[in-house]
């Protein structure tokens, strides 16, 4: 394989696998603080708040993935 | 012919030594409306609010409402305001501003790189990493000082240094490590976000130029109001770990 084709696979590779464990994450989040609002729904607006920072948090990873993945296509 | 992205905000002109980017630009012109919005608006302050006064009252007053609940009282909620109200209202409008028609699409002869290109006049501020760093920068610095102040320097570096204990001396060391980490994580976050919705919005742009974009415009606008909020939020949770009086670990 030629370089041009190498770095093509490894910026496809870096934003796929990059965005496994985010993606998992991010569900188990969403999950969990559905099943919280549901259960305490007076709370929900604090539980919100923690959920958007958690998201945050997790997304963070995926957006590390997505810079690096851009970095290689653009420079 | 495919759109052209840069990575790097490209320069329009030098004032001086100084080179003046499209980013640069951008962030100068939302400065200048929040100068005139503040100037117009204090004049026109009333008693009884019409419907704008109403709206920023109400934006000033769900801040403070949000940072009461994190900080646990009003008078440092008070306190901080400036700093995370700052934040949070220079982001989001930037963001937005990135987003406005004519933004990306006015084009401009220059050089970028070594060679003559065609590039756009404004360029969404956050969108280049210089802001987003310097921003980071401004709030980690910030954090670090109004811990000091809060609790004074002595009590403060009790996080960081242990001489005597060596493992809290070890965690001291990655508490110091953090800091610098928090500067990265912030600055990654932001740029990545709106440098992301620009290519997208390039993209979907360019293989269907008609209705298309516009979900995809919906949800940069959510993006850029959700990115500002979580800087803010995230400045200001660490503002209330720094000010506490134990330290976090």
């Amino acid at each position: 394989m030629d370089f041009e084709s190498v770095k093509m696979l490894a910026i496809a590779l870096v934003i796929a696998v990059g965005t496994i464990a985010p993606a998992i994450s991010i569900g188990r989040i969403g999950s969990t603080s559905a099943e919280a609002m549901s259960r305490n729904p007076e709370a929900s607006s604090k539980i919100q708040t923690a959920m958007i920072l958690a998201i945050a948090f997790a997304e963070a990873v995926a957006i590390y993935a997505l810079v690096v993945a851009l970095i290689l296509k653009f420079t | 012919m495919a759109p052209e992205i840069s990575l790097s905000a490209e320069t329009v002109f030098h004032l001086g030594f100084l080179p003046v980017t499209n980013s640069v630009i951008l962030s100068v012109v939302t400065v200048f409306f929040f100068a005139i919005f503040a100037f117009v608006f204090h004049r026109r302050l009333a008693l009884i609010p019409g419907k704008l006064q109403s709206f920023v009252e109400i934006i000033i007053e769900s801040i403070l409402n949000l940072m009461e609940s994190v900080l646990g009282r009003r008078d440092l909620a008070l306190r901080y305001l400036p700093l995370i109200a700052t934040i949070f209202l220079f982001v989001w409008i930037s963001n937005w501003f990135g987003l406005l028609p004519g933004v990306g699409s006015i084009l401009v002869a220059g050089e970028h790189g070594g060679h003559a290109v065609h590039f756009p006049l404004f360029r969404a501020p956050a969108a280049d990493l210089n802001f987003t760093v310097v921003l980071a920068m401004i709030a980690v610095i910030a954090i670090n000082a109004l811990g000091i102040i809060a609790v004074g320097f002595k009590r403060y570096s009790r996080r960081f240094f242990h001489p005597k204990n060596p493992i809290l001396s070890f965690a001291g060391f990655l508490e110091l490590v953090s800091e610098f980490v928090k500067i990265i994580s912030f600055s990654f976050r932001l740029f990545g976000n709106v440098f992301a919705g620009e290519v997208l919005l390039t993209i979907i742009g360019f293989l269907v130029p008609l209705v298309l974009p516009l979900p995809f415009l919906f949800l940069e606008l959510f993006v850029g109001f959700i990115q500002a909020f979580i800087f803010a939020m995230l400045t200001l949770v660490f503002v209330a770990m720094a000010v506490s009086e134990e330290p976090a670990h």
